[in-house]
């Protein structure tokens, strides 16, 4: 059996991955996958938990991350290709309308 | 059933011209502004006469009562209008003086700017005097005492371009707050011990009987008197009234020579039964009163001011009248303030004859020679200085004599109040024909250009006499002051009587209270304060002194101020120091300067403006802005509008979250 230790540190290094990811990266796209990332990592934490503690809840909770991810993705492309199509651009330090 | 006079219609028929003149005045001509003044203080003035013409048949006092004004559970004030001898004396006086003076104002503002601004305020102080007189409480009486305070300071302020007359506005102002805020505090301690300022009440309730007595009644004549000081300009709150000669002249002679400055008179007057119960009280006036008026006089006699002379011969009457107050003769009191009004009235406004004729000069240096020149303001000149001076049988001799007599006789009295208030007479008497020789006799000695480009508040060439709407007042108030004593002080004192002797009382005897040697031991047995100590002195004695005094101030002031005019100068290199302490006014208003102002305005700008409101509290208001606009400045940079570090705050402070519990966690 693997320790739960692994699991979470491995979830931490996914949702790191995906912070950094964040932080640095100017298109859109990669942003988004970013998020998956980090989306991911917690997952990744839930399944981890449930499988040590024999509890259905984090298992519960995952799926509902998954469809809201799933969800999201949705929206959130649909968004991707609508600024695209006005800014003909993918890099959001030039989506900055909204700043006074 | 006594009829109902509607008094308050009095009052505010001077208000009505006020108003009318002062808001819409500035469109008016001349004409119509002059229509409108005369109009109200005419009318006030015939109201004043037919009310003085029902007076007979009523009961006095007679209390009209307009409405409630405050009421606060157990105190209560009204506007309630207060007719009794004593106010209609002031009525008459106010009116009738104040009419003239409007009329001689039209003649002598004719050519100012501001001339509706002018009849404004003079109707305005009217309306504050005529509520002063006839208010039937104390506080109704305050209003009107700070209302003739604020038109004071107005009409002193008139000319307000000038500094000198704006300062001298304000000095009047600030010097009255002083004695105001004594005469309210006496009021505070009346509506705590009597429960009323209504005249009625505090008479009956002013009564030794009281917890505190004597020494409760005391202390609120004490504080009475420093409003009056305040007001009537006695010692130490004189210092205003010189200066307040800058406003224009007609305005010296109503407001400061014959109504404003003896509403301390008529207070002390109206507060007798508080006086009459604090023998203690009473002396502090009479002292006050003879100091300030022999004080007044000494200066008065260096003064080369023609206005000047006549402002500190005002103090130095005023001082008469509070010496009467003090030994109890109120009626002699104001007897003299009546004939006072009268004479001191005609002197200031001849005076203003004086400045008109002579193209604006003040300085009696620059007169002489214009009895032949100015007849009319001559010879009615001639009738104010032989009445205040005391020569029989004008005005002036038979109240002062009143006063003099009563001084010496009087239980309150004492031959030393006598015997300077007889000097004091002596200077009056020389101080005022010096003026009356420098100006109207010899050669003229002004500057001959000045007939050509006259400066000042005059400007037009030639030594001429005034307009006949200045020399009709004149000649009235000339008659006045001429016959204005035949009453006589006995039938006036009768006449005032009922006024002074209303309140039933036992008065304090007490042995030696005056403290003023074996003169002032008092019969056992009681006796009203106005009755006489047991001396034996001839009442003609004591008028032949007071006459003689009064030829002797004359003749000195010829011999020196019209045969040997060379006399004076010696005379005043002789006395060297005196003469330089006297000539600068005993270095009153430079003490004043130095003791309390200077502290005042170095405490005011060091500690209080620079120390506390600019240091603390601006200090902390303009620190706590400046820190709000730092931290912004250094907070509005997380706002940058990029989502990354937006994010990237976000994570931080994630992150901080973490460690803080990594930090619990492991502790």
């Amino acid at each position: 059996m693997v320790p739960v230790s692994y699991y979470l540190i491995l979830s931490g290094i996914l949702f790191a991955c995906g912070v950094t990811g964040f932080l640095i990266k100017r298109n859109i796209i990669t942003i988004f996958m970013s998020i998956e990332l980090m989306l991911n990592g917690v997952n990744l934490s839930f399944v981890a938990f449930a499988a040590e503690w024999k509890a259905l809840s984090g298992q519960v909770f995952v799926f509902f991350v998954m469809v809201v991810a799933a969800a999201e993705a949705a929206v959130g492309l649909a968004i991707i290709i609508a600024v695209y199509r006005t800014r003909e651009t993918l890099n959001v330090d030039q989506v900055n309308l909204l700043k006074l | 059933m006594t009829p109902n006079l509607h008094l308050w219609l009095i009052p505010v028929l001077a208000l009505i011209g006020a108003a009318i003149n002062g808001l819409f005045g500035k469109r008016f001509s001349r004409q119509t502004v002059v229509a409108v003044a005369l109009l109200f203080s005419g009318a006030a003035f015939a109201f004043a006469l037919w009310v003085a013409s029902q007076f007979s048949s009523l009961t006095t006092p007679h209390i009209e009562t307009l409405a409630t004004w405050i009421r606060a559970g157990e105190f209560r004030a009204d506007f309630a209008f207060y007719l009794d001898q004593l106010s209609l004396v002031m009525l008459l006086v106010v009116t009738g003086v104040g009419f003239l003076i409007h009329i001689y104002s039209v003649g002598y503002m004719w050519e100012e700017g501001g001339f509706y601004r002018f009849f404004a305020y003079l109707n305005l102080f009217m309306f504050f005097m005529l509520t002063l007189v006839l208010a039937s409480n104390y506080l109704l009486m305050f209003i009107g005492w700070e209302g003739v305070g604020l038109a004071s300071y107005l009409l002193i302020g008139f000319w307000f371009t000038k500094d000198s007359a704006a300062a001298a506005g304000k000095k009047a102002f600030i010097v009255n707050r002083i004695g105001d805020f004594g005469f309210l505090i006496a009021l505070f301690l009346m509506i705590q011990h009597f429960g009323s300022l209504d005249f009625a009440q505090v008479a009956r309730g002013a009564s030794p009987a009281l917890p505190g007595g004597e020494a409760l009644l005391t202390t609120i004549g004490l504080l009475l008197m420093v409003g009056a000081a305040g007001k009537s300009a006695q010692i130490p709150l004189y210092v205003w009234l010189p200066d307040a000669m800058e406003g224009p002249t007609p305005v010296s002679a109503l407001i400061h020579a014959a109504t404003m400055v003896t509403a301390g008179v008529y207070m002390v007057s109206r507060s007798h039964v508080i006086f009459e119960h604090a023998p203690g009280a009473m002396m502090v006036v009479a002292i006050i009163g003879t100091l300030t008026a022999l004080f007044a006089a000494t200066i008065g006699m260096c003064q080369t001011d023609i206005k000047k002379v006549l402002a500190y011969s005002t103090v130095s009457q005023l001082g008469y009248m509070f010496i009467a107050c003090g030994v109890g003769a109120f009626s002699a009191g104001i007897f003299h303030l009546m004939t006072h009004a009268f004479f001191k009235g005609l002197l200031f406004l001849a005076a203003g004859s004086v400045i008109h004729a002579v193209g604006g000069e003040q300085d009696m240096r620059k007169m002489g020679g214009l009895r032949t020149k100015i007849p009319w303001t001559f010879w009615t000149m001639t009738a104010g200085t032989f009445a205040i001076a005391g020569f029989p049988p004008l005005a002036g001799f038979f109240s002062k004599d009143a006063i003099l007599f009563k001084a010496f006789t009087s239980t309150y009295g004492s031959w030393i109040y006598w015997a300077i208030g007889v000097f004091t007479a002596f200077l009056t008497s020389f101080y005022m024909f010096r003026q009356w020789f420098s100006t109207f006799f010899g050669e003229y000695r002004g500057d001959d250009r000045a007939d050509f480009h006259g400066h000042g508040e005059h400007g037009h060439g030639g030594i001429h006499e005034s307009p006949a709407v200045m020399l009709v007042p004149l000649v009235i108030l000339a008659l006045l002051s001429v016959c204005g004593g035949w009453i006589g002080s006995e039938r006036f004192d009768k006449f005032l009587a009922p006024a002074f002797h209303a309140s039933e009382f036992t008065p304090v005897v007490q042995h030696g209270a005056m403290g003023m040697g074996p003169d002032t031991v008092v019969p056992a047995t009681p006796v009203l304060p106005t009755g006489r100590r047991d001396v034996e002195v001839s009442e003609t004695l004591l008028t032949g002194i007071s006459v003689a005094a009064a030829l002797l101030g004359f003749l000195l002031a010829g011999q020196l101020y019209y045969r040997r005019r060379d006399l004076p100068g010696k005379i005043a290199r002789a006395l060297g120091g005196f003469y330089e302490t006297v000539l600068h006014k005993y270095y009153v208003d430079k003490i004043y300067a130095a003791v309390f102002v200077k502290p005042l305005i170095e405490g005011s700008t060091k500690l209080l403006w620079h120390g506390i409101d600019r240091d603390v509290i601006d200090a902390s208001i303009d620190n706590s802005a400046d820190g709000a606009r730092e931290v912004s400045d250094a907070v509005r940079h997380m706002q940058s509008g990029n989502i990354r570090s937006y994010a990237g705050w976000v994570a931080a402070g994630a992150a901080l979250v973490i460690l803080y519990m990594v930090w619990v966690g492991t502790r």
